[in-house]
């Protein structure tokens, strides 16, 4: 654990240099934002509407008083994925997919020598592999956190068309209705520091592989855990440091 | 020239390299010759500095590369060439953009210009019409080809050559061999090859050194190695059944 931290930051002093070559960094940025932001959207997409349809589902189903209005259901429905579903959960997803990516891809970079090559250019790999895809996300990650509230907020009011369990006018209020805009940023606050961990623990998992194809398969699965933990950990310090 | 000075590199309690002081001469291809495990590999990447040595140093034409710092050897590494064992293009480019990758990373030269660079030296390597293809799409022996037309593309001064045919048919090992020295002539590079295998140590063997459980064990030319009486090396060179026989003739 301790040796692991340490390989960690040893790393990171290695990823945060100033780049060789500022176009070839701008290229890898947009590439990466490719692979790791754009590429996520679909999957984003999907979850996060039947995650908002979800939630207003069973606020809905759960409200038997009549002393209770049925703008609790776009209330609730807004700040639940606002505050947790969308920079935390979706963040998970991620660290899933995007995760995996970068630790097989960097990982396979290591174990068919292709680091050593760049290596041997005179060029630091560290910093030339991992950086742009920190970048990529903490960049682009908001906008898919963003994307995926509106999601989100779109699969909880299509519950009112399919089921008529409240109407359109009641969801609305409840969305409107005791709105704190810091919760976005609070919410932002967490993408970026998720999008983060998920990157750079991901890209020193692969690269310090050593061995062969199995190993790129382990450090991709540590990966993932790792990511997975951090997210969960650190949701609960900030939710702690940013509300209390 | 590139020489080192009383070597050693462990892994843990493994000593790998020991004590090891040898030298690759300008303009000729260089090999070292051992078996599997006898710690080419490691020699080599100590020599390029992708291993830190643990004692001794390493000179490129008397700059000492061991005591330098990562910036001070970029300076050397740009006028190093390496051809790795599996080749080590990079997946995600074309064999062009391959070629041309130390071009973009440190100079500023215009597409035009590199474009002609990578063609320059795709010729030399005998490779046309390869340049849109994805490494995934190439046999062993194109791989090693534009490996080698990567390495000399910032035109260096000194090339390394990991295994530069194993995974090939003689022919076409016979082939890339060919091509190694002609480089090195052709450019005067000082140029350092690791092997096992005994065809090219006499088609190309300039200089051999023979590495044993780590250590330098014999240094000659291909003309010395058939007729020495160092036992272990009469025992590599004379490995398999049909030479053992042809030198009992
Ligand atoms: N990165 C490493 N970590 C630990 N041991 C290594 C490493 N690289 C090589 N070795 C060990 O060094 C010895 C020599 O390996 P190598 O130089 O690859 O042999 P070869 O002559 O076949 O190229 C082997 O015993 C190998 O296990
Ligand atoms: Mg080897």
């Amino acid at each position: 654990m301790i040796t692991r931290f340490g390989k960690y930051i040893l790393i990171m002093m290695r990823v945060f240099r100033k780049p060789d070559k500022f176009k070839v960094f701008r290229n890898q940025l947009i590439i990466e934002i490719n692979n790791l932001g754009i590429d996520s959207l679909g999957i984003v997409a999907i979850i996060s509407v039947f995650m908002g349809a979800v939630v207003s589902i069973q606020t809905a189903y759960n409200i038997d008083s009549p002393l209770i209005p049925l703008t609790m259901v776009g209330f609730t429905t807004r700040q639940s994925v606002i505050l947790e579903f969308s920079p935390t959960i979706i963040s998970l997803i991620l660290a899933g997919k995007v995760g995996s990516r970068i630790a097989s891809e960097i990982g396979t970079m290591r174990v068919t020598e292709q680091i050593d090559a760049l290596e041997i250019m005179g060029i630091n790999p560290a910093n030339y592999l991992i950086f742009p895809k920190i970048s990529a996300a903490v960049l682009f990650n908001p906008v898919i956190i963003i994307l995926s509230m509106g999601f989100g907020l779109t699969g909880g009011w299509l519950v009112s068309v399919f089921t008529g369990l409240f109407t359109t006018q009641d969801y609305i209020d409840g969305l409107r209705g005791w709105f704190d805009g810091f919760t976005i940023i609070y919410a932002l606050i967490k993408t970026v520091v998720f999008a983060f961990l998920i990157t750079s623990i991901s890209g020193v998992e692969g690269y310090s592989v050593k061995g062969g194809a199995i190993d790129v398969g382990e450090a991709s699965t540590r990966a993932v855990v790792w990511s997975s933990i951090m997210i969960i950990l650190f949701n609960l310090i900030l939710t702690q440091l940013l509300l209390s | 020239m590139i020489e080192t000075r009383n070597i050693s590199k462990s892994f843990g309690d493994n000593h790998v390299l020991k004590n090891i002081s040898v030298q690759f001469e300008k303009g000729k291809t260089n090999l070292i010759i051992g078996k599997s495990g006898s710690g080419k590999t490691v020699l080599m990447k100590c020599l390029v500095g992708l291993h830190e040595v643990d004692e001794g140093s390493v000179l490129f034409d008397n700059r000492n590369f061991s005591g330098m710092s990562f910036n001070e050897r970029k300076a050397i590494r740009k006028e190093i060439g390496m051809l790795f064992q599996g080749g080590a293009l990079f997946d995600s480019l074309t064999v062009e953009e391959n070629v041309m990758f130390p071009l973009t990373m440190y100079t500023d030269q215009t597409m035009e210009e590199k474009k002609e660079r990578v063609n320059f030296c795709l010729d030399w390597v005998n490779l046309e019409k390869a340049n849109d293809l994805y490494p995934a799409e190439l046999s062993g022996g194109m791989i090693k080809r534009v490996a080698i037309a990567r390495a000399i593309s910032m035109n260096p001064s000194y090339l390394f050559c990991d295994e530069p045919n194993s995974g090939l048919d003689p022919h076409t090992a016979g082939v890339i061999d060919e091509l190694i020295k002609r480089l090195t002539e052709e450019f005067q590079m000082t140029t350092v090859v690791n092997t096992h295998d005994m065809n090219s140590v006499i088609k190309i063997g300039d200089k051999v050194s023979f590495i044993y459980k780590g250590e330098l064990w014999w240094e000659g030319d291909k003309s010395q190695i058939l007729h020495t009486d160092n036992q272990e090396l009469n025992d590599f060179v004379f490995d398999t059944e049909l030479t053992k026989r042809l030198k009992k003739i």
